[in-house]
């Protein structure tokens, strides 16, 4: 639905009489299947909003080719337009207007005749449950409905592909976990989502695929699951009683064929790393119960998108 | 028809809001109406006119050129307020006309200065001032495109320079020195000569000059078709070069 080689954008920054290039994107490789979220992670100033205003047509990149839903993006951007949705991260809705007067508008500068843009505007405030404001000037709606509104406006002309820039930044936690189900839903209704987020949580829980961006270039991408598993595997912590039960139990779990990595954990505790979590616990438990260990604890600890990020650019996420 | 349609879609949405809130079309009127009321009443005894009527017809054409020069100059403020609102990126994602969406706002502060020139036209008949309607519609003709190039001129440096801090001085320092030059509060015939040849270069003395043909009843008058020429060349080269910077890339 989308494929992307090399895009490349710099911007010229002048500050006195010096001028300095940053490169903000530098060859970005993506393909994006149709139907599913796909998430964009990395930092502020990854790259992640240039890479999404040059999909969307708004700015020009400077090298690299792009087909959006059939449609090149240098010979074609028009034909772009008509087949992409956009929501900007700062906000587009004006104080002054209804959210009506701004679905209608918008519908209409998509070409939409006069009585189809109402029809839709009606489907669309029903659905985002907007309905109850929808003559209220936009100035008067909480954080949460603006949001509604401006993803309402992103979707009016039923695009194939919707670019979602930060959707739920700065929303509280209610909101956030409605706008999720929204997202679901415009996927549901066979919509290619694009999203950019710089919240794991968010990254994880919403997207199908995702792919890891930093100081402009991919750095990976995956799953989320998969992404997890290369990374480092899940981590089961077992907890024993005394030091001899955790000499033995090293023994007897480094022989196991699931297990990667025996290490010593905190007190009188061990750090398995095995390939999967889920079914390496009961297979654990068997193993120490049958050589009549004490087992006093067992935890899973799965890896988050920040130890993938971690592993991949050497920092946290969460520090940068 | 793609871009009439566009456009008249920008220009409704406009006007719209413009009615919703229209107490700015009076703020723009009132710094002319006392210009009228306060000033205008000097003149007869200044310009040595015949009668007061004569003096209305020399300066209330000037007074109008005046007003659509700074109203369509200061139009950009406006845009820039839609910019930060993330309504012109909104706009540009869309596949609608780039030309509409500088038409369709221009045409806005077309017809708000017209509104205004009727209110001046309507005040200063009340002094005595007659003109042929003939005559005063070509003169509001002038004026439409004065404000259609000025306001072009101002949506594009406002596209360019994106801050509100940016754009008064800005407007300011290019407003000025073609206000002075233009003859509008004074006419350049009471000019030294040097102040005349540099005033030939600005294309809104001309305008001056024509619009107050058309007051005097000198229709068949070279400075009429001069000054609509000018204006109109330029009116369309602003609207070019400021679609052109809707087009380009924002922020």
């Amino acid at each position: 639905m989308i494929e992307t080689h090399g895009l490349r954008k710099a911007f010229r920054s002048r500050a006195g009489r010096r001028t300095t290039t940053v490169d903000a994107v530098r060859g970005v490789d993506l393909a994006v299947a149709e139907g599913e979220i796909f998430g964009f992670l990395g930092p502020n100033g990854a790259g992640k909003t240039t890479t999404l205003r040059m999909l969307a047509t708004l700015i020009q990149p400077d090298g690299g080719e792009a087909v959006l839903a059939g449609a090149d993006l240098r010979r074609a951007p028009g034909e772009v337009r008509r087949r992409i949705g956009y929501v900007a991260q700062g906000g587009s809705t004006w104080d002054e207007s209804t959210a009506r007067e701004e679905l209608v508008l918008q519908a209409r500068m998509y070409g939409i005749g006069k009585a189809d843009a109402q029809a839709r505007t009606v489907r669309a405030l029903d659905s985002f449950q907007l309905s109850e404001y929808a003559d209220r000037k936009c100035r008067t709606y909480s954080g949460g409905q603006r949001r509604r509104v401006e993803i309402a406006l992103g979707i009016i002309h039923e695009p194939r592909i919707v670019f979602l820039d930060e959707p739920t930044t700065g929303l509280d936690p209610q909101s956030r976990a409605y706008m999720w189900d929204e997202i679901r839903r415009l996927r549901a209704e066979g919509m290619t989502v694009f999203i950019t987020t710089h919240y794991l949580e968010e990254a994880d829980a919403l997207c199908d695929r995702i792919a890891i961006i930093d100081h402009g270039e991919v750095v990976v991408e995956g799953t989320p699951a998969d992404l997890k598993r290369e990374v480092s595997g899940d981590v089961v912590l077992v907890g024993l009683d005394t030091p001899a039960a955790v000499e033995s139990a090293t023994r007897l779990l480094a022989d196991e064929p699931y297990v990667r990595t025996v290490e010593a954990g905190e007190g009188t505790g061990l750090r398995l790393s095995v390939d999967e979590g889920a079914t390496a616990i009961p297979r654990i438990l068997r193993r120490v119960d049958a050589a009549g260990l004490d087992l006093r604890s067992i935890g899973l600890h799965r890896p988050s998108l920040d130890d993938v990020f971690l592993t991949k650019t050497g920092r946290s996420l969460r520090e940068s | 028809m793609k871009l009439a349609r566009d456009t008249w879609l920008i220009f409704q949405r406009q006007i719209l809001l413009l009615l919703r809130n229209p107490v700015w079309v009076f703020v723009g009127v009132f710094q002319p109406v006392m210009y009228l009321l306060l000033f205008a009443p000097l003149l007869k005894a200044a310009l040595n006119a015949p009668s007061q009527a004569a003096a209305y017809k020399i300066f209330v054409p000037g007074l109008l050129v005046l007003l659509a020069i700074f109203g369509g100059l200061f139009q950009g403020f406006g845009l820039i307020a839609e910019l930060r609102a993330g309504v012109i990126e909104r706009s540009r994602v869309t596949p609608i006309s780039r030309f509409a969406l500088l038409l369709g706002r221009s045409l806005r502060d077309v017809v708000s200065l017209i509104v205004q020139a009727v209110i001046i036209t309507l005040l200063a008949l009340a002094f005595d001032l007659r003109v042929l309607l003939g005559d005063l519609l070509l003169a509001y003709l002038m004026l439409a495109l004065i404000a259609l190039m000025t306001s072009a001129v101002s949506y594009g440096v406002a596209l360019k320079v994106k801050s509100e801090d940016a754009l008064a001085p800005l407007m300011n320092t290019i407003a000025q020195p073609l206000l002075l030059l233009s003859g509008i509060l004074l006419p350049l015939a009471l000019a030294p000569g040097w102040l005349q040849a540099v005033a030939r270069w600005n294309p809104f003395s001309w305008a001056v000059d024509g619009t107050r043909a058309l007051f005097a009843g000198n229709l068949g008058d070279d400075k009429v078709w001069q000054g609509l020429g000018i204006i109109a060349v330029l009116a369309v080269a602003a609207v070019v070069w400021a679609a052109r910077q809707f087009a380009r890339s924002v922020r």
